[in-house]
């Protein structure tokens, strides 16, 4: 700690302690101690007690938002949980936007324009989430957004902004194969400017681990969900 | 309580006001005492997030060496760094909820950041330096003065960044579409760039200022 007693540069008169209290006065130090954690609490409590739906609602309006992005058309949506061996309940009513599975947008006419899911998967330096738009009846991605991500400003991030990127989403082939329930052929990450295929991702240079990052998580998040939407998508589409 | 000001006799008494602006140009902390380099090199790629780190980091450097201040004289001395390092803590807490419910745009920018406010020596050097040893009105102006001076060179750093590595100023765009932007700016490297470049322009700055006043004093002298 040498900052602690170092003086001031600039010459400043010396301060005075103010009277301290006996060395050794083990209960005083418990006290001051506890004291000041007491109160520390009180505020962070009050605080936080204050703040709280104001941070829910901000995240609530950020995930709404996000889904109209990812669903080109969407201007209603139903939120969706995933139940096991069973077809999907729409979220009640009372339960927060965000704990829903997966969403499914319509648009002005009532008509289904697709459904919104969650993807993750490991970027350069941190989880990078994202939500994305899939038209089942297509078989496409037909959206992409980046909601949390920590890489590198101006290289890995251009996965967040990037348009030529982006673009890359306006109906990326990802079609499950009847017969095996898989993925088929899986999404592919290639070189800046290389695609040929539907199916291809059109990389970013100077970003190859944050857009592989990118396609795991989409391979991944359609192979596990994408199924179980087509095999109950007439609950889906009739919910609106 | 005794009067804390009585100076030892012969110094020259501090005025007030130099409590406050000393930390503007003076004692500046970042281009002078070079104190919490971790947020001025980290989250000053963008003039707002700039902004937005100096204001959190003087609010919290404010409410925590006042109270630090009113309690100077109760806090047992073997226990004040856990104490100070407690209620600095519950104000970067308080900061980071306040920072999610304005914006979680702005809170997603400063990431990590906050948190690290805790742990940023400028506050730490603060409360023990000056507010553990001075009444409530001056801490407030010393740490008021630090803050502004903080948020200050943030804006400075951050300002340059954005310009020359986005093209843009506060999110406002400057060069129009065909302007290449400079990445390495908004990257870390830049920040020591940018950094290094103000350092020396203050560092010329008091340079001339004292040597003028050093040639002042020789006419006067003669």
């Amino acid at each position: 700690m040498t900052y602690a007693t170092a003086p001031s540069p600039e010459g400043q008169p010396p301060e005075q302690q103010p009277p301290r209290p006996a060395a050794g006065n083990s209960a005083h130090m418990i006290g001051a101690l506890g004291a000041v954690a007491a109160l520390s609490g009180l505020l962070l409590v009050m605080v936080y007690q204050a703040t709280l739906p104001i941070i829910e609602a901000n995240r609530e309006a950020l995930l709404q938002e996000a889904i109209f992005d990812v669903l080109p058309g969407a201007e209603s949506r139903a939120a969706f949980v995933i139940r096991n061996g069973a077809p999907p309940a729409e979220l009640e009513e009372g339960q927060a936007l965000g704990d829903a599975d997966f969403y499914a947008g319509f648009d002005a006419d009532g008509v289904f324009a697709g459904v919104a899911l969650r993807a993750s998967a490991q970027g350069y330096q941190d989880v990078i989430r994202a939500l994305f738009g899939y038209d089942p009846n297509a078989q496409e991605i037909i959206g992409f957004r980046v909601m949390e991500n920590r890489e590198t400003p101006g290289l890995g991030d251009k996965i967040a902004w990037d348009p030529e990127f982006l673009a890359n989403f306006d109906g990326l082939q990802a079609r499950i194969n009847p017969d095996t329930g898989e993925l088929d052929p899986p999404i592919r990450g290639v070189q800046e400017g290389a695609k040929t295929q539907p199916h291809e991702v059109d990389g970013i240079s100077g970003a190859t681990i944050s857009v592989d990052a990118v396609v795991t998580m989409l391979n991944r998040a359609v192979g596990e969900r994408v199924p179980y939407i087509l095999e109950h998508l007439d609950i889906i589409e009739g919910a609106r | 309580m005794p009067k804390q000001d009585t100076f030892t006799p012969g110094e020259p008494p501090v005025l007030e006001a130099d409590v406050f602006l000393k930390g503007l140009w003076r004692e500046n902390p970042v281009f002078v005492s070079l104190l919490g380099m971790c947020p001025v090199l980290a989250v000053t790629n963008t003039v707002m997030n700039s902004l937005a780190m100096g204001l959190a980091t003087t609010f919290v450097l404010f409410m925590s060496t006042s109270l630090i201040s009113l309690l100077r004289s109760f806090i047992p001395k073997q226990v004040r760094i856990p104490v100070f390092i407690v209620i600095i803590a519950t104000f970067v807490t308080i900061v980071e909820y306040s920072i999610q419910a304005i914006s979680l745009e702005l809170y997603e920018n400063l990431g990590a950041f906050i948190a690290l406010i805790v742990v940023n020596c400028l506050i730490m050097g603060r409360a023990e330096a000056f507010a553990s040893k001075n009444p409530l009105p001056r801490a407030m102006l010393d740490a008021l003065g630090m803050g502004a001076g903080f948020t200050f060179a943030l804006f400075c750093l951050g300002a340059v960044r954005e310009i020359l590595g986005s093209g843009s100023f506060a999110g406002v765009d400057l060069f129009g579409p065909n302007f290449q932007p400079w990445a390495i700016m908004i990257l870390p490297p830049g920040g020591f760039l940018v950094l290094g470049g103000w350092l020396l322009l203050f560092a010329w700055a008091r340079e001339r200022s004292d040597r003028k006043k050093a040639e002042a004093e020789a006419a006067a002298g003669d």
